[in-house]
């Protein structure tokens, strides 16, 4: 410990909860959350390329409670990270900065993210029911 | 001769590591790739419900499935190590730690991206 105890970045304690910390904590949350995940994604390729006994274990993991719930997280993590992330590379290229943009940006991917993930459910469930 | 060079002069092009934008540049392509591969995988994955173990075997095995697929896990995991690398760099600050974990997540990454790789090569390919 130094010798004065001076306030460590980033204040968390300090500042009222905004969108601005929200986005940019959620995008590290999605992103390791999505590194997690993947994991799923290499073992459904690997038992689709191991055979139908694998394969079906795959499917009837991913029909189960958990495996929803899992899948749904991946989506929303997936959902979130992509919006996100365009806004970010968008602000890379110095567009948005200005605060009311910045403001309406994160909501935008915030909630953009929900609904995306909604919409790819409602998909995935009318592929399901056609089957 | 140290002074006779301006601290920009020491800056430019290197960075706290040595490494300047490389890590920065490859995050941002690699983020560009995915935004493409990922709408292609989203309606990959999108069409397996409807589909048995022999219709999602075809599916992956179609050559632009198979392509786009490897893509996609290669750019993800590549994806995932740099981001990874930045989360464990900011919060892991035991010297061991860091270099177990800096070391793990490469490991991890690649393994995962090999075999994933080495299974859309054995559907694409025939067993």
């Amino acid at each position: 410990m130094p010798a004065t105890a001076r306030p460590l970045s980033p204040h968390l304690s300090v500042y009222r909860w905004q969108i601005q910390m929200v986005t940019s904590i959620l995008h590290r949350v999605s992103g390791v959350a999505l590194a997690v995940g993947t994991v799923l994604l290499v073992a459904m390729l690997v038992a689709l390329a191991a055979g139908p006994e694998a394969w079906a274990r795959m499917t009837a993991f991913s029909r189960s409670w958990i495996g929803i719930v899992l899948l749904v997280g991946f989506t929303w993590a997936f959902s979130f990270h992509l919006l996100n992330g365009i806004r970010h590379l968008g602000q890379d290229l110095g567009w948005g900065y200005r605060i009311d943009q910045f403001v309406r940006n994160g909501w935008l991917a915030s909630i953009g993210s929900l609904v995306l993930t909604v919409v790819l459910w409602a998909c995935a469930f009318m592929q399901w029911g056609g089957a | 001769m140290s002074q006779f060079r301006t601290p920009l002069k020491r800056a430019l092009g290197l960075g706290s590591a040595k490494h300047g934008v490389h890590h920065f540049l490859v995050q941002r392509l690699t983020a560009i790739a995915l935004i493409i591969l990922g709408i292609w995988f989203v309606w990959f994955v999108l069409r397996l419900p409807g589909l048995d173990f022999d219709g999602a075997r075809a599916l992956l095995a179609a050559p632009w499935n198979a392509l786009l697929m490897g893509l996609f896990v290669i750019a993800a995991f590549w994806h995932a190590q740099l981001g990874l690398q930045v989360v464990v760099e900011d919060y892991v600050h035991t010297h061991g730690w860091q270099l177990f974990l800096q070391v793990a997540i490469r490991f991890l990454c690649i393994l995962g991206a090999a075999a994933s790789v080495f299974a859309i090569l054995r559907i694409a390919l025939g067993r």
